[in-house]
């Protein structure tokens, strides 16, 4: 009785402590989503109402499944990149196939709790990630501004002009959207040549319907879906995250990241059953919608609501919106998405975060794949990582009649070399001791590193004393050494 | 009858650890002054306060120092005080906060734009000035 008024009590802050905050919130939003989700289809390759209507679906699902209330979660562009090869190669039947085991996948980290393992990825290789996304972002809107006309550019221009400037005057209504409606009553009723949303795909003023995707159930369907699926499964969870972190500091609440893994996986499983494409949470309108006053679940379902309801009412003119002033509406985008102080970071970070940093940004723009450059990110920062803690130092001091060496640093398998190396074997009938209290014995290599140390100078009727181990190295060392053994041989380990 | 509830808007830059002086100057006068110091957190910022720290611990920590500076001031002169981190857009939030309790008087520093500045970057004391329902205190 008592959990289940905790339960009502919880669900009632979740959705009606602010009911006018995030009904306005939400309306702002889904104002903003729908360029978004529009130009992330034309990323993508496939018709407008494939992000349409994921950005719709997620949203409103998420607002009852996600693990972060206030958060927003769409058609995004970092997934939209991903697909780009497997619409082109396969066509968008294999993308809704992708985005069902996509969430599947999602739900398994989830299940598995891997929100946890997000805690590794390095803070260079989050910098990078957001960087290289805005950067493929901005080279996704190149095509369709360059070269194409003067007018073209010039409604890029007075959109941007729009965009950046009117806020500082009129706060009240979102300057995109001022932008959308006033060139696309200027370009109807000027007939300048410009291309439209309609050159590029259809809307369609109906609501979505469910249809299992028409791919072939076979396994090399699998093979082919599943690399994207986990691509897109660990992007997704990796921005998501991040947004749930930011939306966490920004309202001082905390949020359940496990939860939100799996609403992230439910969410994407029913989208691909309705005909939309892979989704995630969004920095930007996350952070529009907190602004915005949005701070329950209700900011999430009216912003979905919201977004379906004007393309079912305004689809006619939705088409008509010209691609300069979307793609004026996606620079904006992107360069909001930068994080503009990586510039000073790159000057005061030490030199191997910078690397990764910019190595990660060179893999994701080289191979369009933002999953590898956050691979490629983690794995050089863990090589950076042990490098910089193989660095083992061993001094000598000779004292009375006995050598001392003192060890400083981690002794594990990529320091045992220089262990190793430190020490001089051409003695006989010596005291030799070995000091460990300044390092730490992490693996069988590092204990074999000892072994191999205590036996050479056995081998000259030396006596050696290990001294200064600590408790943990020191049981790991009774576990696995051998010198004791009058019989060892180095070889064992 | 000194002030008695004052409120420290404070970000730790130096137009702030001015305005922490004057503080401590009206605090010398009065031994039952207790001085609140809020600093905010800016939502304009928080994506990139969250990318460049590694947990939201290590984040606070960062907060806290900016106004190390000066609570190191307040410290040294006995001021009974306590910090507050609000989140944000700055001029509002620190007008919200000071009108719901009621402080005496509010103190903020100046980052002294010029007009076009201004503009562009909006001022903060301005617009605290403009909306606080207390005594405000701008130090240039």
């Amino acid at each position: 009785m008592i959990g289940m008024n905790i339960l009502i009590e919880k669900l009632k802050i979740d959705w009606l402590s602010n009911i006018r905050g995030d009904v306005l919130a939400g309306i702002v939003v889904a104002l903003a989503l729908i360029p978004e989700a529009i130009a992330f289809s034309i990323i993508a390759g496939v018709n407008p109402m494939v992000g349409l209507y994921a950005s719709f679906l997620i949203a409103v699902i998420i607002a009852f499944v996600g693990g972060r209330p206030g958060m927003i979660s769409a058609a995004t562009g970092a997934m939209a990149l991903l697909m780009v090869p497997l619409v082109k190669d396969h066509g968008v039947e294999y993308l809704l196939a992708a985005t069902i085991l996509t969430g599947v996948i999602q739900i398994l980290f989830g299940v598995f709790k891997v929100a946890k393992v997000m805690k590794f990825i390095p803070r260079a290789v989050m910098i990078g990630f957001v960087n290289a996304l805005a950067i493929l972002i901005f080279m996704a809107q190149v095509p369709h501004f360059l070269g194409i006309s003067t007018m073209t550019y010039i409604f890029v221009a007075v959109t941007l002009l729009i965009v950046y400037i009117l806020p500082r005057f009129l706060k009240s209504i979102p300057a995109p959207l001022i932008a959308i409606v006033a060139l696309t009553a200027l370009a109807i009723f000027t007939n300048f040549e410009l291309r439209t949303v309609g050159d590029l795909g259809t809307i369609t003023q109906s609501l979505p319907s469910f249809f299992i995707p028409n791919v072939p159930f076979t396994l090399e369907t699998l093979m082919i879906v599943f690399p994207f699926s986990l691509a897109l499964a660990i992007v997704g969870l990796l921005e998501s995250l991040l947004t749930a972190t930011i939306v966490d500091d920004m309202t001082g609440t905390d949020s359940d990241k496990n939860k939100e893994s799996r609403g992230q996986g439910i969410a994407n499983i029913a989208t691909g059953f309705f005909g939309g494409m892979a989704g995630c949470a969004m920095i930007g309108q996350s952070v529009i919608n907190i602004k915005s006053g949005g701070r329950g679940r209700l900011s999430t379902l009216v912003a979905g609501v919201f977004l379906m309801f004007l393309i079912i009412v305004l689809g006619d003119l939705v088409i008509q919106i010209p691609m300069p002033v979307l793609v004026g509406i996606m620079i904006m985008v992107a360069v909001g998405t930068f994080d503009w102080s990586s510039f000073t970071y790159l000057k005061k970070a030490p030199i191997t975060d910078s690397i990764v940093m910019v190595a990660t940004v060179l893999i994701v723009v080289l191979t369009h794949d933002l999953s590898k450059g956050v691979i490629a990110g983690v794995i050089l920062s863990a090589i950076f990582f042990v490098a910089k803690i193989s660095k083992i130092t061993v001094t000598k001091k000779v004292m009375n009649d006995s050598s001392i060496f003192t060890v400083e640093g981690q002794l594990f398998f990529a320091s045992v070399e220089s262990f190793l190396e430190a020490f001089d074997f051409n003695v006989n009938n010596e005291h030799i001791v070995i000091d460990f209290s300044n390092t730490h014995v992490w693996d069988d290599s590092g204990v074999g590193a000892i072994d191999k140390v205590v036996l050479k100078y056995y081998e000259n009727n030396n006596k050696v004393t290990l001294e200064g181990l600590n408790s943990t190295s020191k049981k790991l060392v009774d576990k696995l050494a051998i010198h004791n053994d009058k019989n060892a041989k180095i070889s064992a380990h | 009858m000194m002030y008695q509830k004052i409120l420290l808007a404070a970000d730790g830059s130096n137009h702030s650890i001015r305005a922490t002086k004057e503080v401590v100057k009206i605090t010398s006068l009065n031994a039952n002054a207790t001085v609140t110091v809020v600093l905010v957190a800016d939502y304009s910022q928080a994506k990139s306060d969250v990318l460049h720290s590694g947990s939201s611990f290590e984040l606070d920590m960062k907060r806290r120092k900016k106004l190390l500076p000066v609570e190191e001031l307040l410290k040294q002169e006995n001021v009974n005080y306590r910090v507050e981190i609000l989140h944000g857009v700055p001029g509002p939030t620190i007008v919200e906060f000071a009108n719901k309790q009621n402080y005496d008087l509010l103190v903020i520093g100046s980052r002294g734009l010029n007009s076009l500045q201004e503009m562009m970057l909006g001022s903060v004391s301005h617009k605290v000035v403009k909306l606080a329902e207390c005594p405000v205190l701008i130090v240039k």
